[in-house]
């Protein structure tokens, strides 16, 4: 198969603007998969570190069951809302730097 | 069989469920005829109907009627399904559906033959397609069997899922049925509503959530439980006494309960030396759950029916609160039926607590009349909805994969249109056909946890695929191959063992069929940790397949795509700086 090369001249095709691009988005996944992880995983320690205190009642719900079972979905809605909104907000800038790069090349 | 016991109004709401969703398959897709139809039809509805579209088609016959048996069995550790089935989404959503979209590979054997340019490769991921899709039937197919014997009673389980099987294979066969837009958008809200509504009316009977769970008490409770005395006045919401089978209260409702320490438990090891095990059992169950969620084969395709990029965030936002919700709701039947149904836990199979979301509505009759019999026929109509768009959807997609893939491109490439058409409905007939066995031999499973070991396949096969082919650039086609096969096969030999081992122990003909596989039971008696490692094997399988792909990959760097670079742009640039209509003129031009 014939390849074209990459157009290196041009800055969106640029080495430097996709390391860029990938590691940005990388770390807003990054970020809230973390927050995310920390609980998912947290819970369980939790659970295994301190039973006692998990246990304890709330409105007839055990500590536990009222963050695994109502909680844990309304946590989960907010880091996804905060991501959309950084990820759009993210893309917007990424187009105008490479609108940028292109024209300093130029 | 006895007529006289069926109970009209269930049977009439669980009918008109079939009719209109058969009704609406056909009248669909006459008007939709290819898939990229499907997809442009998508691009017309609003977000709000897509979002409950991708809802319809994900919440299947475990969400529906699993889910509720095993809280009801198992207690606080089987709510690690619910909410890891809807956060799974959050993981799809932060690694892997932005940039599969802009690549517009609209399935995952797509994406592999694109983003490694190797037809062949496509090949192999296409196994998987049919792998994970067994394993996603058999459950559904118990859903089936479940439901029909409820509302036949005295009907064969076998006879229940044959029936099931053989009128939406049918449909499928003959084109209803495709994944239109409306019709899942539909049965999401069918499905919405036949949960939660009889929760509201049970839970105004017997008493709020709370003050259901407070009923079983934990080891901090110092207070008595309340007095236990079977009752048949509703008002005094007195929950009735529990059969010897039934976990006990302090283990059920405090996690590390009966589903995470059975195997430890088999080995005769105490409480305390049982715990670090009961851990890796959860922690293995999470992996399996939320990295399964992003590498479900019928999942990923919904995406690209948004217009652009932010309208599909914007859907998968409202996805993750529809599916949310409505997962607050099966724990709550489970603890229901755990307090009000506990007879349930005395029987197994089809009459075990699987079947708890269908029947817990008949108990306000006694009080309310024909009222119980309604809520009861609304909630057969949500396992109806729930196990005929997982089954037929999943029908579609294995069926597609044999017909284009497998008979299409590897055994008759010169094949006429005429030719696959027919080979598309013979593909359905067998799909439905071994679905069907598989459906018939499963009874003693539960749900809810063959529903589990599909997602743990699709963890350790397609979850690294698509993660680490978007995000690492030097991955190779014998990389990904490698670990895509090695991890994923793994996995699917675990599941199967631990299904023939479980069903070796069934009072009934199966345990006839499958007793060659008793001996390992006494293994399993011998080694708990294996036994666990077998039955959650996602937290072995997935670092095994990433190593693997990882390894490998740097042992072949000299096929490394050579435009992986500009692959990768199409992954990760935005949309509006049109790197995707590059990519194809270019690739066009390759070709040329």
């Amino acid at each position: 198969m014939p390849q074209t090369p990459p157009d290196d001249t041009d800055f969106i095709h640029s080495e430097e603007f996709l390391r860029g691009l990938m590691k940005r988005q990388l770390r807003l996944s990054v970020t809230c998969a973390t927050a995310f992880l920390l609980l998912l995983f947290g819970l369980p320690v939790m659970n295994y570190l301190a039973p006692d205190f998990m246990a304890r009642r709330v409105g007839g719900f055990t500590l536990a069951w009222l963050i695994l079972g109502v909680l844990f979905f309304p946590y989960v809605w907010i880091i996804a809302k905060w991501f959309i909104v950084r990820s759009i907000a993210l893309e917007h800038a990424e187009v105008g730097t490479a609108a940028d790069g292109n024209k300093r090349q130029s | 069989m006895d007529f006289s016991k069926i109970d009209l109004w269930i049977l009439s709401f669980s009918a008109i469920t079939v009719v209109v969703t058969i009704w609406m398959g056909f009248r669909s897709a006459k008007t939709s005829k290819s898939a990229s139809d499907f997809f442009v039809a998508g691009r017309s509805v609003s977000v709000g109907w897509n979002a409950s579209a991708i809802s319809g088609e994900y919440l299947s016959a475990a969400s529906f009627m699993g889910i509720a048996g095993m809280v009801m069995l198992s207690g606080y550790d089987a709510l690690w399904y619910p909410v890891c089935y809807a956060c799974g989404y959050l993981f799809l959503l932060l690694f892997i559906a932005g940039p599969l979209r802009r690549f517009g590979a609209y399935t995952i054997p797509d994406f592999a033959e694109g983003r490694y340019d190797s037809p062949v490769f496509r090949k192999i991921a296409v196994c998987f397609v049919l792998f994970i899709g067994f394993f996603y039937t058999m459950p559904q197919m118990k859903g089936a069997g479940t439901t029909l014997a409820y509302i036949f009673p005295g009907l064969p389980y076998w006879v229940g899922v044959a029936v099931v099987g053989a009128v939406i294979t049918l449909n499928v066969a003959l084109g209803g049925m495709k994944g239109i837009t409306l019709v899942q958008a539909v049965q999401y809200w069918i499905k919405m509503f036949a949960i939660s509504v009889p929760i509201f009316v049970l839970l105004s009977v017997y008493g709020g959530y709370g003050k259901n769970l407070s009923l079983n008490k934990s080891v901090n409770d110092v207070s008595s439980p309340p007095a236990i005395t079977r009752t048949v006045d509703i008002e005094k919401t007195e929950r009735l006494a529990l059969p010897a089978k039934a976990p006990k209260d302090e283990a059920w409702i405090a996690p590390f309960g009966p589903l995470t320490t059975k195997a430890a438990k088999a080995a005769g090891l105490s409480v305390e030396e049982s715990r670090p095990y009961s851990l890796l059992y959860t922690f293995s169950l999470i992996v399996a759950l939320v990295c399964g969620t992003a590498g479900l084969p019928h999942i990923l395709v919904r995406f690209y029916t948004n217009p652009d990029g932010i309208a599909a965030k914007k859907t998968t936002m409202w996805v993750m609160i529809l599916i949310g919700i409505f997962y607050v709701f099966p724990p709550v039947f489970g603890l229901l039926g755990r307090n009000f149904l506990p007879e349930l836990y005395e029987a197994s199979g089809s009459k075990g607590p699987d079947k708890v979301v269908l029947e817990l509505p008949m108990l306000i009759r006694q009080k309310y009349g024909v009222l119980g019999s309604i809520l009861s026929g609304i909630t057969c109509a949500g396992a109806f909805a729930a196990f005929m768009s997982t089954f037929s959807g999943l029908l579609v997609s294995m069926t597609g994969a044999l017909a284009h893939d497998v008979y299409g491109r590897m055994l008759r490439p010169g094949a006429s249109p005429q030719q696959r058409m027919r080979m598309f409905k013979w593909c359905a007939v067998l799909v439905g056909g071994v679905s069907v066995l598989l459906g018939a031999l499963v009874e003693p499973l539960e749900i809810n946890f063959m529903v589990g070991q599909a997602f743990a396949i699709a963890a350790a096969s397609y979850f690294p695929l698509l993660f680490m082919s978007v995000w690492w650039r030097g991955m190779t086609m014998a990389g990904a191959a490698t670990g895509m096969l090695t991890g994923g096969l793994c996995a699917l030999v675990s599941a199967a063992i631990v299904n023939a081992s479980t069903l070796a122990l069934d009072k009934g003909p199966m345990g006839k069929l499958f007793a060659g596989f008793n001996g390992l039971n006494e293994f399993w008696v011998a080694h708990p940790l294996l036994r666990i490692l077998a039955e959650q094997p996602a937290i072995w399988s997935v670092p095994l397949s990433i190593g693997l792909m990882i390894v490998v990959s740097k042992a072949t760097p000299k096929t490394i795509p050579s435009d992986v670079r500009m692959k990768m742009l199409v992954l990760h640039a935005p949309e509006a700086l049109g790197l995707k209509q590059e990519y194809i003129q270019e690739h066009q031009g390759a070709a040329h």
